[in-house]
This record gives structure tokens, sequence and C-alpha cells, in this order.
């Protein structure tokens, strides 16, 4: 089929010789070797299951790495874990300060990013015309995309926690997350505003609105569950992010539950993080960060749960 | 010339030398045309010949399609619609649409009626469901979704939709109405009902209709207009250009010759 | 009449109607778009600052020497050993995530059926939606003893398990891009070759992936840059030995991990050491600049072969 020695792309030229091949009657097809299509149906059916063993692998490997976590936390994992203050005494140990601080990140981040997330959203779908500045911040927002979280972790401490002069706090933390998941929510938004057909958009022209008019009254209402959507995506990476917070400062030990933006914190990967560390010196660490492993992955799960069940029950058809 | 009511009659539409471009290509060629008060004008010819094109030049829909570049003057009552004292808005209340395919609104039906005025500034409940009923009867609607005006638009059939779309138009009491291929989308009966709507509908509006069914022009129109390749090739009254057309052409294309 | 009175108030409040939030929304929305450029200027700006004040303090030759010993007495900023531990722990994630994600791309896009893909791709994409925090402790406390049951000289920390997990993290991301550029094969080409007979291997490596190759290594390059990038795994179970050496059952220190144990640790404002954290995270963020560019130039290219 292929031309020998071509092993690059099929070309078009190869596809219409082939079908022509296809119409022509072809003797020599009768004086196939019966071996040799037995050997090449066994090698297919030999290849298809190696390809469904890779697919398979992966989910193996998640099913052990869930049964182990879930496995190591049990017995630690109770209503005084998610309640109690930090201890270094493992059995009094709880994980309040880490949750209050994952909920005080969220107040921040969740805000920062749908206000600048959907707005450059609106900016590059609906008013942006072709052009160098709509080309610069598309280009700039997937490069964003692909910029390694630590790397953000030093323009926060840099930036936010000495320039500004914030410190490792909750405030200096939500802005750093607000801008590594920003692309998240902008092109979750730009697919969002880009799915409302034109026809309804025409419609809101045809009876004399206006641009705003049309996208505030017509567009977002249509919009927000993809919106939702991807914030929801948005927040679950801020949940689980680690490595920006850990280069801003954020400190190892916190005794005290925040109660404002300005206070340090520590959020639940934080808390896997130095308690896995830590397991050289205490075993016992581990259990604490394969229970809070468990309320983080559940956490997650219900905020994937919720972002799916939005999507597919307001999945409108036009 | 004289209109039905016997009145001295008048141009809504002055149409003179309307040139249009996408982009290097001319879609329109020295369009000249003038369009009488309730009156109803069909508008017809072969795919892409730039029917569908010119209705929207009307209200200037076209705006939005920034490769489009226009030439000459359309005159709305007396006004060059392409002068800047003109403000689009304004002509689009005046002059409103209907589309090929229906597209209300995913809200209520109450809502999608009610668009057009609530967004120029009416804001008193007891008026807006004045003009939703009114709209509504108007567009021959009323009675079937009367106690269903919460619902959404789109559980309501392909005919009933653009019916709303209709009704939803005339909320905000234009003058012109605009119809692009109203009833493409249409089953034989819906078309039907849209079809004795329209006779109504003449009485308070002027009504531009592009159509590719030759009957539809037939049926409806007072006057009609055959588009080819981006010029008017002839524009007279219906039964003129259905019984005895000027033009080869236009023979040729209500004979079924080509298109 | 009614609708008359209608029609006149409608065109009053138009023509009094300034459309002033039409004429600002855009500059707002404008404002808002360019914070993310402001965002990448920051980025860039932190970086090259404070780079500059660690290059005109550390010689060049210093740089690309072996020794790593940043808090010593006589500290030497050889960069080499974390480009090693960069280089080895990308290097063992590719070689699991690439044959295994190629192989679930092609069992997903052709031959598994459609219920059967269903019940699979969301499963596959749980694997991407777990933070690596997670990876990290799987890796340090689960994969490094079962691997020392295999290799006994193998150290607590070592570059093998960390490498082998972030391949697992990664086989989702592979599976799906590729998979994406494989569906993208006009079906013209497949039938052309199944109509001869072709079994569906055959047609898979002699039209799909000939085809879909482009779109294929984008997928694999987007997966390096992810794993260049990774943090947290690595600085879990890699460990921050600044050997430089090629024995992957030993620690070795990667970019991201430098970052993390310098900001943690104590190196204060000012030092060289402090700025090092810059010049590290300076090279991290151009290679994977260029990477992505690269990917970005290889999908755009087979976007346009069809």
């Amino acid at each position: 089929m292929n031309k020998d020695g071509n092993e690059g792309f099929i070309l078009k030229e190869d596809v219409k010789l082939m079908n022509e091949k296809m119409t022509r009657p072809e003797k020599e097809q009768v004086t196939f070797n019966k071996d040799r299509i037995a050997w090449r149906i066994g090698l297919n059916n030999f290849a298809k299951h190696l390809f469904f063993l890779s697919t398979v692998f992966a989910i193996v490997v998640l099913g052990i790495l869930l049964y182990q976590i879930v496995v190591g936390s049990i017995g630690w994992l109770d209503w005084q874990f998610l309640t109690n203050n930090l201890s270094i005494f493992p059995e009094k140990a709880g994980i309040k300060g880490a949750i209050m601080g994952t909920l005080f990140l969220m107040m921040i981040v969740i805000p920062i990013t749908l206000i600048i997330g959907v707005a450059t959203a609106i900016y590059l779908e609906e008013y942006a015309t072709e052009g160098r500045i709509q080309r610069i911040i598309k280009v700039n927002i997937s490069n964003l995309a692909s910029v390694p979280s630590v790397i953000f972790g030093l323009l926060g401490l840099t930036v936010f926690s000495r320039m500004l002069n914030l410190g490792p706090s909750i405030l200096a933390g939500g802005l750093t997350m607000s801008l590594l998941v920003l692309p998240i929510v902008v092109v979750a938004s730009q697919e969002a505003l880009r799915s409302v057909p034109g026809f309804l958009r025409e419609a809101s022209y045809g009876m004399g609105a206006d641009k705003w008019t049309t996208i505030w009254r017509v567009v977002l209402p249509i919009s927000i569950p993809g919106i939702i959507t991807g914030a929801i995506l948005s927040i679950s990476r801020a949940i689980g992010e680690t490595a920006p917070l850990v280069v801003l400062g954020v400190p190892t030990l916190i005794m005290k539950i925040p109660t404002g933006i300005m206070d340090d914190f520590t959020v639940m990967p934080i808390q896997i993080y130095y308690w896995t560390l830590d397991t050289v010196l205490t075993p016992e660490y581990a259990y604490l960060a394969s229970a809070t492993i468990v309320v983080l992955l559940v956490t997650l799960f219900i905020l994937n749960s919720v972002a799916i069940i939005i999507r597919n029950k307001f999945q409108k058809k036009f | 010339m004289r209109n039905l009511n016997g009145n001295k009659s008048k141009f809504v539409y002055q149409v003179k030398g309307l040139n249009l471009w996408y982009g290097d290509k001319q879609v329109l060629k020295d369009i000249n045309m003038k369009v009488l008060e309730n009156e109803i004008t069909a508008i017809i010819g072969p795919s892409g010949c730039g029917k569908s094109t010119f209705v929207k030049t009307l209200n200037r829909m076209t705006d939005n399609i920034p490769i489009v570049r226009t030439e000459g003057e359309i005159l709305y009552n007396s006004q060059d619609i392409f002068n800047s004292e003109m403000k689009v808005e304004e002509l689009r209340t005046k002059v409103g649409m209907v589309f090929q395919k229906p597209n209300p609104f995913p809200k209520s039906i109450f809502e999608n009626v009610v668009y057009g005025p609530k967004i120029h500034g009416i804001k008193s409940k007891k008026t807006l469901m004045e003009i939703a009923e009114q709209s509504l009867r108007g567009a021959a609607l009323w009675e079937e979704v009367k106690d269903r005006l919460s619902d959404n638009a789109y559980g309501l059939s392909g005919g009933q939709q653009q019916r709303l779309c209709i009704a939803r138009t005339m909320a905000v009491s234009p003058e012109v109405i605009l119809m692009d291929e109203p009833t493409a989308s249409l089953d034989p009966v819906a078309t039907m009902k849209i079809e004795e709507l329209m006779e109504d509908l003449k009485k308070e509006y002027t009504i531009i209709i592009v159509t590719h069914n030759m009957q539809q022009a037939a049926r409806i129109s007072d006057k009609t207009a055959f588009f080819l390749s981006g010029e008017l090739i002839e524009f007279d009254k219906t039964n003129k250009v259905f019984g005895n057309p000027a033009d080869k052409r236009t023979e040729d294309y209500i004979t079924g010759r080509f298109g | 009449m009614e609708s008359n009175n209608v029609r006149e108030i409608i065109q009053q409040n138009i023509r009094k109607k300034n459309h002033f939030s039409d004429k600002l929304m855009p500059k707002i929305f404008l404002f808002m778009a360019l914070i993310s450029v402001v965002t990448t200027f920051g980025i860039v700006y932190t970086l090259i600052f404070d780079s500059i004040k660690f290059f005109s303090q550390v010689p060049i030759s210093e740089v690309f020497s072996t020794k790593l010993s940043p808090l010593s007495k006589n500290p030497s900023f050889g960069f080499l050993p974390l480009l090693n531990g960069t280089f080895f722990t990308t290097i063992i994630a590719m070689l699991v995530a690439v044959p295994i994600g190629m192989g679930a791309a092609i069992y997903l896009s052709q031959f598994a059926s459609e219920q059967i893909r269903k019940i699979l791709k969301p499963v596959l994409e749980v694997l991407a939606g777990i933070p690596t925090i997670v990876y990290g402790f799987f890796a340090y406390s689960f994969v490094t003893p079962l691997l020392m049951k295999l290799i006994p000289s193998l150290g607590a920390k070592n570059v093998l398990s960390p490498g082998i997990v972030m391949g697992i993290m990664i086989i989702p991301m592979v599976a799906s891009l590729s998979e994406d550029a494989m569906n993208a094969v006009p079906e013209i080409m497949k039938e052309g070759a199944m109509g001869l007979g072709s079994t569906k291997l055959e047609t898979t490596t002699k039209v799909i992936i000939p085809a879909s190759i482009s779109g294929i290594v984008a997928s694999v390059v987007l997966a390096i840059s992810r794993a260049i990038g990774e943090t947290m795994i690595v600085t879990i179970a890699s460990g921050s030995a600044k050997n430089f050496t090629f024995d992957i059952t030993q620690s070795m220190q990667t970019m991201t991990a430098y970052i993390v144990e310098f900001t943690s640790g104590d190196a204060g404002s000012g030092t060289v050491g402090y700025y090092s954290l810059y010049a590290v995270g300076l090279i991290l963020f151009i290679f994977t600049l260029i990477i992505n560019l690269i990917a970005q130039y290889i999908a755009r290219k087979y976007r346009e072969e069809y």
C-alpha cells in the first residue's frame, strides 16, 4: 500500500491509488499465502491486547495508588483529624488549619480568576479584531499555561511577598495561584462564549441591541454553565497545587488558624508535603499524609462531579 | 400610486446605486429599487444571488461583518441609513428582522417577546405584559401559548418558534419587517400559517421577504424582485413578473430552467 | 394606539441612550486581558533581573561545572548536576509515558468499542487530575520501597522511582493528545487501507501513525515540557543530592527541586545563593518556553495538513 521507501506521510495520491486498487479485481489476491494471513491476524490480535494492557496499566496503577492511600488513612481519618489543630504528636494532629487555609485561599482565587479570566475571554472572543494585540494575548495565554508552576512561585515570592511586602500571606498565595490558573478559566470561558450560536447574537442585534447589551443579556447567560465548569476545574488545580506556595515560603508549622487574608497559612498539599518529608523521623506521619490525601482527593472528586453535572445538565442543543 | 387603503402612498425605502463587496468579491451590483409602504415585496433568485445580503443591508445587519464594504445610498423614509446621523439601533427597531432559522433565545416565551422593549428601557411589568399579549396576538400565537408564557421557548414547535420570533420583532413596534426565508426550515402546515399571518401583518407593516419558493412569492407578494448574480434583473408587480416577465432570464428562472 | 405609544417611548429612549457602557466595556476587558501579558512580563522581569545579579558574581565557567555546593563556606554554583537530574528524571518519565500513552491512544482510537472507550477515557482522565503532591507521596512511600525489593542498592531517594511515577502521571496527556491526532486522520485514508484487507494493526502502523505523526510528536514534546517543569514528585522522591552522577538508583536534584529546596531553606535574600534560584528559574523557563514553542509549531503544521 504505502510506496516503498516513503515512510512519511500518506499522500492523497496514495489514497487514490489504494481506492483504484480496491475497485480493480486482482487475481493475485487468491494466491495469498494462508499462513501469512493467519500470522497477520495473529499479530493484530496480539497488538490489540498489548494496547489494551497499556490503557489498563495506567488504570491499575491508579487503583493501587488509591488503595494504598485509603488503607494508610484507615484509623487516622476521623472527625477529630478534620477538626483538630496541627500537633507534633501524630495522634493529636489535625488538619483544621490546612482546611481553613485552603478555604481562605479559594476566597481570593475564585473572584480574581473569574473576573480577570472571563473578561479576558470576552475581550478575545467578542471585541478583539484579528490583529497584533489579539495575537499577543492569545500566544501569551497558551505559553503562560505551560510555564512550570514553580516559576509562578518565584514570581509570587519576588513580586507579592517581597516587593509588595505581603509576606507568605493568604493574599500573596491567592494572587500567585490566581495567575497560575488564569489560563484555564480563560480557555474554558472562550469555549463557552464561542459555543453561543451566531444566530442568537443576530437576533439581539436585529432588535436594535448594542454589543454590550447583547453580550450581557444573551451571550453571557448562555455561557455561564461552561464558565462555571472551567472555574471549577481551575479551582481543583489551585487546591492541589503545592510548589508555588512552597516557593512563596508558606511556613512548615502553623499552629494558628488563619482569621484574615493577611495571616500566614498552610494548605492541605503543603501539609502532605511536610508530613511526607518527615516520615523519616516519625513514621506515623505517613498515615497523616494518607489521611490528608484522602480529604484532598474527596474534595477534588466532589468539585469535578459538580462540574460534570453542570456540564451535562446545561448542555444546550441549538 | 395609491396603496390598498387608497391613501397617497409613500416610499419606505429608496435604494440608489447600491454596490456591496465581501472583501474583493462584489456581491451586489448597482441596485436601484423603491419599496412602497404597506406592501409585501418578495425577493427571489437562485442561491448566492445576493438576495439575502440585500435585505441584511436594509437594516445594516451587514455592519457586523468587518470585510463588507458598501457604496451607494439607501434612503429609509428619505433618510440615508449609512449617514452617521442615523443610529443603527434606531434603524433596527424601526426595521425588524426575522431570520431563516427560528432563533428564539433560550429563555421563556415571555422573556423572548419582551426582550426588545426591555433593552430599550421599558421597565413597567404591566406595559411589558400588554406588549407581550399584543405582539403574540399579532403573530397569531397568543391562543397557543397564553397559558405557558413562562415555559422555555425551545419547547415550541419550529413553526411556533418562528411566529414567536415574529412576535418578538413586533414587540418593538417596527415599521418594516424584513424576512429572510422565514419558512425555509418549516413544514408546509407551519409555512401556510405564516403566509396567512403575513396577509394580516401587511395592514400595519411593510414587509420585504426573501424567498426561495416561487409559489410563495406569487401567493403572498404585491411586488417581486428577481436577483441574479448580484444584479437586480427585474422588479415589478408580482403578477407581471410571473405572468409576463420582461427579461428572458427571469422567465428562465421562474419556469424552472435553472436555479 | 398602544403600539404607537410603545414605538414613541422606544425611539425616545434610543435617542437618549449614550451607549456609555458599550464604549467603556471593551476598554475594561482589554485592560483585564492585558493582565496576563503583564504576568508574563512580570515573570521574565523577575527572572532576568535577579539572574543578572547572579551571573555578574559567578563566572560562566563555574556555572557549567559539575560542582554545586551553594551553602558551603566556599560556595560553588555548577548547574550541571541539576541539568543532569532533570535530564534523567525526564528521560525515565518519557520511557514510561510515551510507549504506554501511545498504546493507550492507539487502543482508544482504533481498537476500543465505543462503550469501552466511554468507560476507559474518563478513568484515564482521573489520573491527570490527581495533584502531583499525591504522586510524590506515592513514589516515595510505595514505589521506592517496592523497587528496593528488586534493586537492593536503590537509595531511599533516587531518580528511578519519581521518573517512573512522573511517567505514569503523564500517560493521560500523551494518550489524549495523540488520540486526538489519530482521530483527526480522515476516515477515507483508513477505509482505503482497510478496504485492501489490511488488519487494524497494519492500518494503524502504515496509515494512521504516519498521517498523524506530527500531532503525536507534538504530544510527546509537550509531555517533555511537563516533565521538566514537574516539581513535587522529584522534590519528595528524588531528594537533593547535588552529585553529578549517571546512577539512577541514587538521589539527584532537578532544577525545580533546587528552587523548592532553596526557597524553603535558609538562603537569605541578597546572597549569591538566593540569586542562583532565579538563574535556575530562568534556565528552566527558557527550556520549557522553547519546547512549548516547538510543540505549537509542530501542532500548527499538522492542523494544516488536511
